[in-house]
């Protein structure tokens, strides 16, 4: 069995205006994906959208840079992630692809693990 | 072999070294024991026996050993061996063409692990130098650990996604053969062999699936023409030029069945739909007897199971010669250029050829001029330099 991080990535501005009928039925479809699939979360969470971001970084002269928003601009930003659990990458992107994300897409990163 | 070593060790380099010290083992002993009746079995069995003694040695041992689906310490050469190298063969064929890799590096894979060409030898294929295709071999296997891609036979629910993916990699390692988009030669037969080895492999492999029954059809028939494509003096020879006399009636026949037999089992799928058009063609005795508005009516078919720009081409050409180039070059202009086709030299070439018939010459020569511009075969390069010259007289 092996870990995954499925990043979910979206357009902001579509769901920054959805409507309270809208935000449930996201809300609902989550839930749906957890319950299909609780054996194998291992976790998850939404985040708020980019503009709610600090990026840290490092100048030359090793100077702590803090800026405002995400890393990296991105057509599509991360809203959300969860940490699955699978036999394989077939397992994971079976899992993967139920996830929620209408106006984008999920990414699936393999968990390192150092012996 | 590798591929059954494949699933002993869980790691193809490892298993590539199995299978090397197999090799020597084999040259060392061999003049002295005597060459071995099954000599594929023998070499197999040592492969795998070095494969548990490395896991033995490492930590990785206890960790693969549950994911083995087979007793390794089978070790008896029994004629039961031919049925786990094929499901061997399989899983290796369908890892190699996983969806997860890119296109390329799926074709790469293939012709390295299955065609068991050597890095330099696929690097030739692809045209780069032999240290960017051993990196991209080494970011591939990478990639199919770091993300656990299974070794494994997709399941039935996955199966027709899957086998599509792979019979698309032999299908790009036939075209690329049959038509070298650049170089000196018009094809490369090195490829085309290649893809028909791997062809006739899955319909061993996978008796009756109809898609590959398909791309093999397709694969014969259009290669059948091969000793008439060019001319004596190194031209190019259009369909309508080539000498039907000299293609492979053989081939066409086996085509032909294949596509029937393909058709029978339920609606065509895409490579079938190829392989009928091409089973016209050949078995049409004239270019003049050409059964055209068929042609038309199965590249309906065909666009509508696979919407791609290249494929609605195709269509218009072939809408030029059942209805006439005015129709064609309409058929033509209709088409989304932007961004697959701008820059594709049959797209001009068409365009070339459909101005020709229309005699518009100013606008012909243009055409030619950017379908040159776009060509990087210089058999096909001659050609349209040939059609230019011959619009001036």
């Amino acid at each position: 069995m092996s870990e995954y991080l499925v990043l979910i990535y979206g357009d902001e501005s579509a769901m920054a205006n959805a409507d309270e009928a809208d935000f449930k039925k996201m809300m609902d479809a989550h839930a749906e994906f957890g319950q299909r699939n609780s054996s194998a979360l291992r976790g998850g969470n939404a985040l708020h959208p980019s503009a709610s971001s600090t990026s840290l970084r490092h100048d030359a002269t090793g100077k702590l840079v803090v800026t405002d928003g995400a890393f990296a601009e991105t057509k599509e930003a991360l809203g959300g992630y969860y940490l699955i659990e699978a036999a394989d990458l077939d397992e994971a992107i079976a899992i993967a692809a139920q996830v929620p994300a209408p106006s984008g897409g999920v990414e699936v990163r393999p968990i390192m693990v150092f012996d | 072999m590798l591929a059954a070593t494949i699933r002993v060790t869980g790691d193809i380099d490892v298993a590539e070294e199995c299978v090397q010290e197999a090799y020597s083992q084999a040259l060392s002993t061999w003049p002295r024991t005597g060459i071995p009746t099954n000599t594929g079995a023998w070499l197999t069995t040592v492969a795998r026996r070095k494969a548990i003694d490395q896991l033995r040695r490492t930590s990785t041992h206890q960790r693969v050993l549950p994911q083995l689906v087979e007793p390794v310490e089978d070790v008896t050469f029994t004629v039961k061996e031919t049925p786990l190298i094929a499901d061997d063969r399989l899983r290796l064929i369908f890892t190699c063409c996983h969806p997860a890799l890119g296109l390329e590096t799926q074709v790469a894979l293939t012709l390295r692990l299955l065609c068991g060409l050597s890095t330099s030898e696929v690097a030739r294929a692809f045209l780069v130098s032999d240290s960017t295709m051993a990196a991209r071999l080494t970011r591939a296997k990478k990639k199919i650990s770091a993300s656990h891609i299974p070794y494994r036979m997709p399941g039935s629910d996955e199966l027709p996604a899957r086998i599509d993916a792979v019979l698309t990699v032999v299908h790009l390692v036939f075209t690329t053969g049959h038509t070298a988009p650049s170089g000196a030669d018009l094809m490369r037969r090195d490829l085309v062999e290649r893809s028909l080895d791997l062809c006739r492999m899955l319909r061993v492999l996978l008796p009756d699936d109809a898609s590959v029954m398909g791309l093999l059809a397709l694969i014969v028939l259009m290669d059948a023409r091969r000793n008439t494509r060019i001319g004596a003096e190194g031209e190019l020879l259009l369909l309508s030029e080539q000498d039907r006399d000299q293609w492979d009636r053989r081939a066409i026949d086996e085509g032909v069945q294949l596509v029937r037999d393909s058709l029978r089992q339920g609606p065509a799928g895409r490579f079938a739909l190829m392989a009928a058009i091409a089973a016209l063609h050949a078995q049409a005795p004239s270019w003049d007897a050409t059964d055209w508005r068929e042609i038309v009516a199965l590249y309906d078919l065909l666009l509508a199971q696979w919407p791609s720009p290249v494929v609605a081409l195709n269509r218009a050409v072939a809408i030029g010669f059942a209805d006439g180039p005015a129709s064609g070059l309409h058929a033509l202009e209709s088409l989304d250029v932007e961004p697959h086709l701008s820059g594709y030299c049959y797209f001009e070439s068409a365009r070339a050829d459909f101005l020709r018939r229309l005699d518009r010459v100013d606008d012909a020569r243009t055409a030619y001029q950017t379908a040159l511009a776009h060509c990087a075969n210089d058999v096909e390069r001659a050609f349209l330099a040939r059609r230019l010259d011959e619009l001036a007289r």
